[in-house]
């Protein structure tokens, strides 16, 4: 991986950011209402709320309004909530650490349930075992997570009583009360990915075992286990990393529903309290911060993925 | 035709997605027909009754026949993801393939900026839409379809690329052809099928989508029979029954499974090769 492939890649996270920044500028102007009315309530008098559309810098050129905010986000300044009257940075990276650690601990669920899925169904290719991953994979992708999560609050929490309902308990808190917490939260984001990157492993599987160094390693002599874990699995799993990562999006996304359903103070929820309120500043530094997540899951992804695969040369 | 769909129905895939797909299809157009109750007759008498013979799956909250409600809320629901994914594709297809044939820097602007676009979540890029153009109909049907436009232009532009690159697009260049006959007689026969297949595909996600959307309380609104807004209104009871949060659910999961193992089916009978 040389240098230039490298600051062509930050560079192209800039440019990436810096069309959201556009976007979501763009979309908060065509917002009828005014965000001084929105401060002081439809009774405030006329002279305040001229004083406080000066001192917002409302009566700016557009133009200037966004330089004035990108200026502020690149020195960490995301201005201030219209709706609670804090600082929106802190409050927003801090709801951002709850989310990437729900987060983490979905994609973990979710490699632990879908590697070996996905493996059984390609090492039975065509049997019973593949049908029914298959069949699992159809009802998951088509399962939105507002359902399945309603569904899993009926059964598992209300119902059979086996996992705490919703809320959040912070890890250093009580370790296992959080982690039980978390439990069906992570689950629910997981079941989609799930039967997208099984159905992955199980397509990168099939074509690695009719790759002519299994057939080698095969002809050596070697058990058949030894083929699997120590030949293909390696081979198979590496464009699996690249998947994840671009699946980071539909899983920001889930975690808006489910931060929302199961009541965790995560950015999702944080964005959707937001967005009723039309809290501008909010919503702008909500979508801006997703956005910037994912540009760099996948940078790392790629960096990963050039590591790990020495054929791969980026230039 | 008929050798198509001769094919198209061999594969379990196929054979199920159609199915399934044409009941949906058959509630869509004939659903106020064919419901056996006034969906929004109440009975107070009737509440939280489970699937009988009189109500097949029962009653809501105030007395509602859930499949008489299901029936009809198939058209909001499914006509709104089918229009909703032909605007998103039709737009997106338009970027993705002036792309491709721009090609160079400006090819390249584009696609960064579309891959930018891609990175805001669509659930949340519709969310904020909607919110901010007033919660309706119309509003959540524009979101999802420009929430679709980029993921569209990606695959379109791909597969205009290749489609430009084969043998009897050089071969027609060489016989001399005027540039649109080559785009619309060679070109464009050869990137609908597989735009098609993703956009079967994509039906699915956008139901999904309308779904989030009303449960969220900014897509329909009450008393309006969109599945979505009935799981949502159905959570509040679901403690007395579980039925009136079960059926719904299981109506959006099915439709959207039907949807997904069409395209499936679709694409093993159009692109053999992959």
């Amino acid at each position: 991986m040389s240098a230039s492939y490298l600051t062509k890649r930050v560079a192209l996270i800039f440019y990436t950011l810096l069309i959201v920044s556009l976007i979501v500028f763009a979309m908060t102007q065509i917002l009828p209402a005014d965000a001084a009315v929105m401060m002081l309530g439809e009774n405030a008098t006329e002279e305040a709320l001229a004083a406080l559309r000066e001192q917002m810098g409302l009566n700016n050129p557009v133009w200037t309004q966004y330089l004035h905010w990108i200026a502020g986000v690149f020195q960490g300044d995301f201005g201030t909530s219209l709706r609670t009257g804090l600082s929106v940075g802190p409050v927003m990276v801090e709801a951002l650490s709850r989310s990437l650690l729900l987060a983490l601990f979905s994609i973990c669920l979710m490699l632990f349930i879908a590697v070996p899925l996905g493996i059984l169904a390609a090492v039975r290719r065509g049997k019973i075992v593949d049908m029914a991953v298959s069949l699992i994979s159809y009802v998951g992708v088509s399962l939105p997570e507002f359902v399945t999560a309603t569904l899993a609050l009926l059964f598992l929490a209300d119902r059979w009583k086996l996992l705490p309902p919703t809320g959040y308990v912070p890890l250093t808190e009580n370790f296992w009360d959080g982690v039980a917490h978390l439990i069906m939260p992570a689950a629910v984001i997981s079941i989609i990915l799930v039967a997208h990157v099984s159905r992955m492993v199980r397509s990168e599987m099939v074509d690695v075992l009719h790759t002519d160094y299994i057939r080698a390693a095969r002809l050596k002599g070697l058990s058949s286990r030894q083929v699997l874990w120590g030949h293909a699995l390696r081979n198979a799993l590496l464009p699996t990393i690249t998947i994840v990562a671009l699946d980071v999006g539909y899983l920001l996304g889930g975690v808006i529903v489910v931060e929302e359903i199961f009541a965790i103070p995560g950015i999702g929820r944080q964005l959707i309290i937001a967005i009723q309120a039309r809290d501008l500043p909010s919503i702008q530094a909500g979508v801006l911060i997703m956005a910037a997540t994912y540009c760099v899951v996948n940078f790392i992804a790629d960096i990963l993925y050039s590591l790990l695969d020495k054929r791969i040369q980026y230039d | 035709m008929t050798d198509f769909i001769k094919r198209l129905m061999r594969s379990p895939q196929g054979a199920i997605g159609t199915i399934i797909v044409l009941l949906v299809l058959v509630a869509v157009a004939f659903g106020p027909y064919l419901a056996p109750h006034d969906p929004e007759a109440m009975s107070i008498l009737a509440r939280f009754k489970g699937p009988s013979a009189d109500f097949l799956l029962g009653t809501d909250q105030y007395g509602r026949d859930i499949f008489s409600r299901l029936m009809i809320g198939a058209r909001s629901t499914v006509i709104m993801a089918v229009v909703a994914t032909l605007i998103g594709t039709v737009v997106g297809a338009l970027v993705g393939v002036t792309s491709a044939f721009l090609g160079g820097r400006a090819d390249e602007v584009i696609m960064r900026t579309v891959d930018a676009v891609m990175s805001i979540p669509s659930l949340l890029f519709a969310l904020i839409i909607v919110n901010l153009l007033g919660s309706s109909d119309i509003n959540a049907l524009l979101a999802v379809s420009i929430a679709f436009a980029p993921g569209m232009a990606r695959i379109s532009r791909a597969v205009a690329l290749s489609a430009r690159k084969q043998d009897f697009v050089s071969a027609a260049i060489a016989r001399g052809e005027k540039p649109n006959f080559i785009v619309l007689s060679e070109m464009l026969p050869n990137t609908v099928a597989p735009i098609i297949v993703e956009m079967t595909i994509r039906v699915s996600f956008a139901i999904m989508l309308f779904a989030t959307l009303s449960f969220l309380g900014l897509g329909a609104q009450p008393p309006s029979e969109e599945w979505g807004l009935m799981v949502s209104e159905a959570r509040r009871y679901m403690h007395i029954s579980s039925w009136i949060l079960v059926w719904p659910s299981l109506a959006i999961a099915l439709v959207a499974i039907g949807f997904n193992l069409l395209g499936d089916g679709l694409r093993d009978v159009l692109n053999p090769k992959t």
